[in-house]
């Protein structure tokens, strides 16, 4: 037993030279994911402002140029640019020198007078999807606006919206903690999937197998440095988060910490199952990436899993991100309760159970 | 360095040439990111990745029973945007929103209906949205004020707005997400394939000596770049002519434009992307620290900066500055402007231009680089 012991220190400590002795590969480590959670975290915004819109307006009545005037000074738009003709609006979109048109008809201010409603025309560039709705529905307030200042008697806003857990729907709030639990997942399965595959192309790994280790315990050496890794820069992340971008923490901080270590577990898994059954660094590499590509865009990150259809909400199920997400988001902004913690940490404790497992499996294959 | 021969030797272009392509069919994996990782996302981009939001959960709360307030409670469940869970109280539904099962809840209160008799209908009823995913908020606010002002004006009189807004959504007018996502897939799918790929394979051979060897021979190092370069350039046109008859054939995207378009910027955008794996795999010349590298400046930007989910002008200035250096941004709105709208000249040749430039700029940096490892 105690043999067992030091030889696993021996194997452990191999495993962290391998990783950290290199000190390109060591910066590459820990500079790159924090310089992106600078950069992207400001990058990625689902607002939409400043952005250029074309007006064509028939209408010289008080109606049309309170409308123009609200739209110019919102925040949506920088600039209004001036369309003589359906042709130069449409020149305009095409080119994406806008982002959408607005179109005032002569009769505009005229039926307003007259107690009817004014129809005004947007034309958005239906190749921006995302931005084009947003601009839309901004739009869409500022003539709800316009229309309750032309006509009181209507009666004001129906509907007051309150926007719980981040009043002020700050983007910032929602990206920091997503985008640490991503980089964090594509540097975990990296380094765990290329540990295996690097001995096997440099030959080593035959070394290892004629040793007397056991295959347990190369997947624990081989698990243990990545999951030091993984989760000292998920801390620094967290930490950059809480400090330096002031994300409101609200929940556990033991508790997190807890399905931090659960999370990366099950990342380590995956790469190590990866890593055993690729025989090169590429085909690790280009696996890792084929696993972790589809795994970001379904975890609920950019749109909603439950707007996916069944079959891959089922799938999304499989993925740890899927469920550290929930959590991280409860637990910054939500104080989410332990119970709705452990309901999505059981799930990436059994992910870490059956690649673990499936991972000392394919090593044992090997060995036979 | 013999400077004196020609420049390129079409016979030995082509020898190398020929090796790259054993070695890329030899490789099951490269084949598996080449054509089985662009279907998949493909797939993804189209079904998984909706910006359509429909069917949002959202909890609706009848504190009192009156017809009025019924039917404003039908409204929201008739609504195609959201699955309505009724409840009484809402101390029922707000555990929901914690637990991120419900996405807001709507709050019809007990004096509604008096209310809405005596005229008062300033804040009749309350949106409370989940705002720890913003965007899910600002559709479920945007849409639940829309179904009470539709309710609004069937029930009260005079509670019409004075103005209409009449959307009209231009080269995409049933405002598919699909649609304006694919064209923008296709240019992550070309990042991989041209940057990461190539920084992958000629690290390896930096990192295996295997450089060395190639470059003993009498061999330029521009018959050498452009020789391992080229099978990758015919392995992206490729990938993107099976990703746009995908598109095309199973996910219902228009090609508005001409396929000579679309493969003409293919090709212009192949060029930025191999410059930037080969100077990659240059400065690394070791596969993890090469993928990393790809990662962070070929696949992450494709996918954040390229404006293809986020809107580039809404972005702080400095950030938009580093998005001018990006090649997927002028490749992403040329690819979407080729689908949806057409042979727009005008966009297409500035994106074009700003294209070739940075890979100009690239491939100087990557000769200069090898030139210099060479005489070392």
């Amino acid at each position: 037993m105690h043999a067992k012991l030091i030889r696993l220190r021996a194997q452990i400590i191999k495993e962290l030279l391998c990783l950290l002795r290199d000190p390109k590969s060591r910066a590459i480590m820990i500079g790159p994911p924090l310089i992106q959670l600078l950069l992207f975290s400001f990058a990625i915004t689902l607002e939409v402002k400043n952005v250029d819109v074309a007006l064509l307006n028939h209408d010289t009545g008080g109606a049309a140029i309170e409308l123009v005037q609200q739209i110019d000074s919102s925040a949506l738009v920088k600039r209004i640019r001036v369309a003589g003709s359906e042709r130069e609006l449409a020149e305009m979109i095409d080119t994406q020198q806008v982002l959408a048109g607005v179109v005032i008809p002569e009769t505009f201010s005229r039926d307003i007078a007259q107690g009817k409603s004014g129809t005004a025309q947007v034309i958005i560039d239906g190749r921006k999807a995302n931005a084009g709705q947003i601009a839309l529905g901004y739009l869409q307030t500022i003539t709800g606006n316009v229309a309750t200042t032309l006509r009181p008697a209507s009666g004001g806003e129906l509907a007051t919206v309150r926007n719980w857990f981040n009043p002020n729907l700050i983007y910032r709030w929602y990206v920091v903690p997503s985008l640490a639990g991503i980089i964090v997942t594509l540097v975990a399965l990296m380094v765990t999937a290329l540990s295996i595959a690097r001995e096997r192309e440099l030959g080593t790994f035959d070394q290892l197998l004629v040793s007397p280790c056991t295959p347990t315990e190369i997947i624990v050496a081989k698990a243990i440095p990545a999951f030091f890794v993984g989760t000292v820069l998920a801390s620094v992340m967290m930490g950059a988060a809480v400090f330096l971008f002031g994300v409101p923490f609200t929940g556990s901080f033991g508790l997190l910490f807890g399905c931090l270590m659960l999370f990366i577990l099950s990342l380590v898994g995956i790469g190590l199952m990866i890593s055993s059954i690729c025989s090169t660094q590429q085909q690790a590499i280009l696996g890792t990436f084929a696993v972790a590509v589809p795994a970001i865009i379904m975890s609920g990150f950019a749109t909603p899993v439950e707007n996916m259809p069944v079959a891959l909400q089922w799938l999304a199920e499989c993925i740890p991100l899927k469920h550290f997400l929930i959590i991280l988001q409860g637990s910054f902004l939500k104080a989410l309760p332990p119970a709705d913690v452990f309901a999505n940490a059981w799930p990436m404790a059994a992910i870490a159970a059956v690649t673990l497992t499936l991972a000392t499996l394919f090593v044992r294959s090997k060995l036979q | 360095m013999s400077t004196t021969r020609p420049a390129i030797n079409v016979r030995r272009l082509v020898a190398i040439a020929r090796k790259e392509t054993y070695q890329i069919f030899r490789d099951p994996s490269t084949l598996l990111v080449a054509f089985v990782l662009p279907i998949v996302l493909l797939f993804l981009f189209a079904y998984a990745v909706s910006l359509d939001t429909r069917n949002v959960r959202i909890g609706v709360v009848l504190e009192a029973d009156s017809e009025s307030a019924q039917s404003l409670a039908a409204a929201f469940s008739g609504s195609r945007y959201f699955s309505v869970t009724p409840a009484r109280d809402r101390r029922e539904v707000e555990p929901l929103v914690i637990a991120g099962k419900l996405r807001g809840y709507v709050v019809i209160p007990q004096d509604f209906a008096s209310r809405l008799q005596r005229g008062q209908t300033n804040a009749l009823v309350q949106i409370v949205t989940d705002g720890t995913q913003p965007n899910t908020a600002t559709f479920v606010a945007n849409y639940a004020k829309g179904v009470v002002s539709n309710w609004a004006a069937t029930q009260i009189p005079g509670a019409a707005s004075s103005i209409t807004l009449q959307p009209r959504f231009w080269f995409n007018p049933e405002m598919e997400s699909r649609r304006a996502l694919i064209p923008g897939a296709l240019s992550i799918i070309m990042t991989i394939i041209g940057t990461l790929l190539t920084a992958l394979v000629v690290a390896r051979e930096w990192e295996r000596g295997t450089m060395e060897g190639i470059f003993s021979t009498p061999a330029t190092v521009l018959e050498i770049l452009l020789g391992k370069l080229l099978p990758y350039f015919c392995l992206g046109l490729a990938a993107i002519s099976v990703s746009a008859l995908l598109a095309v054939g199973v996910f219902g995207v228009p090609l508005r434009g001409s396929v000579l378009t679309l493969l003409l910027l293919a090709s212009v955008f192949l060029i930025p992307a191999l410059g930037q794996g080969l100077l990659i795999s240059t400065i690394a010349r070791n596969q993890f620290i090469a993928a990393q590298l790809a990662l962070i400046s070929g696949f992450l930007p494709a996918f954040l900066l390229s404006g293809f989910l986020f809107e580039i002008r809404s972005m702080p200035r400095a950030i938009q500055i580093i998005t001018y250096v990006v090649p997927a941004r002028y490749f992403n709105a040329g690819l979407q402007t080729v689908f949806l709208a057409g042979d727009v000249w005008p966009l297409l040749l500035p994106s074009m231009g700003a294209m070739l430039l940075i890979g100009a700029v690239l491939f100087v940096l990557v000769v200069r680089k090898t030139r210099k490892s060479m005489e070392v």
